[in-house]
């Protein structure tokens, strides 16, 4: 997903005037009202009551609690995913084998699936009268659902398939030639990955883990399910958001956008560090045109 | 890519062992799962479950709102996608970089902020009073209005009704069209542009007949994509729509309510309803993207 | 440098993993409660904790509040809870059928275990521009009604037996016109909220409906801390809403916490926290309390769920099961 603006503008592909003024009114328009808008809405709703109610809703100790949670969440499903993403696009992108197709469309799935189901089958699976839940209480003494575990794996599944999905093409487009060579000149299979193959994916990785920390960060419906919802302890940053904008005081709608305005900023930074990414890779492609074009001559 | 086998790369068997470990631990067991779970049910109850006349009212309407929406977002995404790419302007980069919002703001979030942005006395909806069953155009919509009594009673409401459902849709479906659109955009060889031009074909022309056919396979990878988020979408629906049974509740909403009358298998079932149509919507939106593949020589 | 940063990361998550791993200690008590008694139990627990602290006792209480059914469901499937502070008999009896709670659970309190009850009524908007006095104006063609959907909330079973009996025992008409009566209430609901507070937000915030269909102590406190000025309405006759409380045996054996949950919900039945429940707009059941807080116009005739349709089982079957009463009402409308 590069916007790469390297196609120059000549003079016969220019619009007319009118025509663009028009299409860039438009899009302003479109953008304005579809993204601009609600996101300032949640600024004017989060300091609509003064800065007071701002600061107090972000001191309350059940919101810190459940910044941790989420944090802890986003942190298990990015690690757990990124290692997944990473095995998944390397059989993927450097093999053949029968029902890739296959595999790579079921990474696709938790994608468009509802989170309720991810909610759902999390319960059938570890619920008290689940398929699993019983064995492990008994034996382990193990509570999934209702508790910390049961909030990082439907985040798990929700976020499954970001990294994989952005690293796939990526490593396609590489190509496995400077893996080949260097495993010629005798490097380990540890030595390839660490000094050839992570380098060159580096960029396209950190893409996919910040896509993955955005939504794992963000979840709502099967965590909701899922979480038991005990304010201080087993809430999300989501749904602590949704119980605080569910109470009764003149607060609470100011109170709950306030601490929707941490996930909006976390927002924020994500897409500024998404924008940076996509330069360095630009850079370093354009980097590597140089030296290919330079190696030519 | 050919049918080569680098055999001389390591780690085949560690890394597909993982990913389909993984994958069957966190994915295809669990989902596995819910299909025993409804398969204890016999076939009657199934079929009774998941084609009652609402659950089949919430098909329809998560079909067609996501179909709106993704329309919508086709339309003003290659709007979008032209702009951004082809134009220079003041606050481009800008623009660009808010395409991503909607992928990086949490739902739940999305869902209370247009919640509050179209009630009577929000931003919006202190403007938009006219499309309410006693406004203006509103009211055409209505049983007495003219559209309503000729064509079919529609319910324009920007909030609460099916529309307030496609807009939230639409707010989280854009960044798709807009993303796979602008790659093939940047990269579209402009000799071909001036071929056509030289030819005299005119700008139209070159439009419909040059560019368009060239974007066709990511506009609708983009469009497929946007609506398969849309088929999905929960957190911010939830807030949104008014869940009137057979007209805005959408199928998650039945799956909860059949949890809470602790009828598992009956939600089971309406959840493998909705995974067949997502495998099928992604299955197509793989057929897609092989067929745009096609041509494509560096491939 | 930067994998400095990625260690001093992991480090801190990893910790605060250990640290905020659940710990159930038998000092900790968790409620699951529904949906409207947010500002009870925010006022009642603090009340608890004091007069255990008084006692030599530290203690803390949690509570977890959403739609009734949602609830116990969580309880079936394991949520922790010591005990459950319901809207309506029938989820405590579905938890107990699974045989986490004992089956006498409601013959272990005074009051069929309900230590408060409340009864429905209309909010309705500053002057009453509507005019609605009685159930009959909720089927109205003007008049647009805002009420929870009784499938996910246990206050909208309320409002609809409540609606249901208004027709069966007040005006002594059959189950047809009944249910002729509850279709045409419902086909004026503009929005079926999943609980009763998200229909509050329609009501207030979103400024919908003409009447919102509510369980008085939320109309009570909505009148209190809204902005906009309410009315509330007592309608000729409702429903007598008993929600009751139990101790979860299965859980409070396990967690050994049996004690501190048996004097939590004795602890509801106190002078201390009567007042705390009648200045929260809920009924008590110490009649001398109620008699200090009661209000003339709030006396009005009240039936009750045996009244109206016996049990909790049979209002299910009824009326809230898959294709039965409730769900033909929307069924017709389409078809």
């Amino acid at each position: 997903m590069l916007s790469n603006h390297a196609a120059n503008q000549r003079i016969i592909r220019k619009d007319p005037l009118l025509l663009r003024a028009l299409l860039i009114g438009f899009t302003f328009l479109f953008l304005g009202f579809m993204v601009v808008g609600p996101t300032l809405n949640v600024l004017y709703q989060a300091f609509y009551l003064g800065w007071d109610v701002f600061a107090a809703a972000l001191m309350r100790p059940d919101v810190h609690s459940a910044f941790r949670v989420t944090l802890i969440a986003a942190f298990f499903a990015v690690a757990f995913n990124m290692t997944f993403g990473l095995a998944a696009a390397w059989a993927i992108a450097r093999f053949h084998f029968r029902g890739k197709a296959l595999l790579t469309a079921l990474i696709d799935l938790p994608f468009s699936v509802s989170p309720i189901i991810a909610g759902l089958i999390f319960v059938l699976l570890f619920g008290t009268y689940g398929y699993f839940g019983p064995f492990l209480k008994d034996t382990l003494g193990l509570q999934i659902i209702f508790a910390l575990p049961g909030i990082i794996l439907a985040t798990m599944f929700v976020t499954f398939p970001f990294v994989a999905r952005e690293l796939i093409p990526v490593m396609e487009a590489l190509g496995p030639e400077e893996e080949e060579a260097s495993r010629t000149l005798g490097a380990s299979a540890w030595q390839m990955f660490w000094y050839i193959t992570l380098p060159n994916i580096k960029w396209g990785l950190l893409y996919g883990v910040l896509l993955c920390n955005a939504r794992a960060v963000g979840e709502f419906g099967a965590v909701n399910v899922v979480s038991g919802r005990i304010p201080g302890k087993t809430e999300t940053l989501p749904v602590s958001i949704e119980r605080i904008y569910e109470g009764l005081s003149e607060e609470a709608a100011a109170s709950a956008f306030a601490v929707a305005t941490l996930l909006v900023a976390m927002a924020l930074v994500t897409l500024v560090l998404k924008t940076f990414l996509e330069w360095k890779t630009l850079n370093d492609l354009k980097a590597s045109q140089k030296e290919a074009a330079k190696d030519a001559a | 890519m050919g049918a080569k086998v680098y055999r001389a790369l390591p780690g085949f068997r560690l890394s597909l062992g993982f990913a389909l470990m993984y994958m069957s631990l966190l994915v295809l067991i669990p989902l596995a799962g819910c299909v025993i779970k409804a398969s204890s049910m016999t076939w009657d109850d199934f079929w009774i479950t998941v084609t009652d006349e609402h659950a089949v009212a919430a098909y329809k309407l998560s079909f067609s709102v996501a179909l709106i929406a993704g329309l919508i977002n086709a339309v003003f995404g290659l709007l979008a996608a032209w702009v951004l790419v082809r134009y220079d302007f003041p606050g481009r980069k800008l623009l660009d970089g808010l395409v991503d919002l909607p992928l990086a703001l949490p739902t739940a979030v999305a869902g209370l902020t247009f919640r509050t942005l179209f009630i009577s006395d929000g931003w919006y909806g202190k403007y938009l009073g006219f499309l309410e069953p006693e406004g203006s155009v509103g009211h055409w919509f209505g049983p007495h209005g003219w559209f309503g009594r000729n064509v079919a009673t529609l319910d324009v409401r920007a909030h609460d009704g099916p529309f307030a459902i496609v807009l939230v849709l639409v707010f989280v479906g854009i960044p798709f069209v807009i993303r796979s659109l602008q790659p093939v955009l940047a990269e579209f060889e402009a000799e071909l542009e001036e071929a056509a031009a030289i030819l005299g074909a005119s700008r139209w022309q070159t439009f419909r007949h040059v560019i368009l056919p060239a974007l066709l396979p990511a506009w609708l990878t983009g469009f497929a994509l946007a609506y398969a988020r849309g088929l999905g979408e929960y957190g911010s629906v939830i807030f949104v729509a008014s869940n009137i049974p057979g007209e805005t509740q959408i199928p998650p909403l039945i799956i909860v309510k059949q949890l809470q009358q602790f009828k598992y298998e009956q939600a089971a079932a309406i959840a493998i309803v909705l995974l067949f149509f997502s495998l099928l919507t992604l299955l197509f939106i793989n057929l897609l993207e092989r067929w745009s593949r096609r041509y494509d020589p560096a491939r | 440098m930067f994998r400095s940063i990625l260690t001093a990361g992991v480090l801190t998550i990893l910790g605060s993993v250990v640290g905020c791993s659940p710990k159930t200690s038998e000092h900790e008590l968790l409620n699951v409660s529904y949906d409207p008694t947010r500002e009870l139990y925010a006022a009642i627990n603090p009340a608890f904790v004091k007069d255990q602290a008084s006692k030599g006792k530290q203690v803390s209480v949690n509570t977890v509040h959403g739609g009734s059914g949602a609830q116990a469901g969580s309880v079936i499937n394991g949520q922790k809870a010591d005990v459950v502070t319901l809207a309506l008999g029938g989820d405590i009896d579905a938890i107990a059928r699974t045989g986490i709670i004992n089956p006498d659970w409601q013959k272990r309190l005074e009051s069929n275990s309900s230590p408060y009850t409340s009864t429905i009524v209309f909010v309705v908007r500053d002057g009453n521009p509507k005019n609605i006095r009685d159930w009959d104006d909720l089927v109205r063609d003007d008049v647009k009604v805002i009420t929870p959907d009784p499938k996910t909330s246990g206050g909208a079973r309320w409002n609809f037996l409540a609606a249901w009996g208004y027709v069966t025992l007040h005006k002594k008409k059959g189950d047809n016109e009944a249910t002729e009566f509850v279709t045409r209430l419902y086909q004026n609901v503009l929005k079926l909220d999943t609980g009763a507070r998200g229909s509050t937000d329609t009501f207030i915030k979103g400024k919908q409906g003409d009447v919102f269909l509510s369980w008085e102590n939320e109309a009570f406190l909505v009148k209190k801390l809204s902005k906009e000025k309410l009315q509330i309405v007592y309608p000729s006759v409702s429903i007598l809403a008993e929600p009751p409380v139990a101790v979860v045996d299965r859980v409070v054996d396990e967690k050994k916490t049996r004690a501190l949950a048996e004097a939590y919900l004795q602890f509801l039945y106190t002078d201390a926290a009567q007042e705390i429940i009648a200045a929260h707009g809920y009924r008590p059941i110490n009649a001398e309390i109620r008699k200090k807080h009661a209000k003339a116009e709030a006396d009005i005739p009240l039936f009750t769920l045996k009244d109206v349709v016996g049990s909790w089982d049979q209002a299910n079957e009824r009326f809230f099961a898959d294709r039965a009463i409730f769900d033909q009402i929307y069924r017709k409308k389409g078809s």
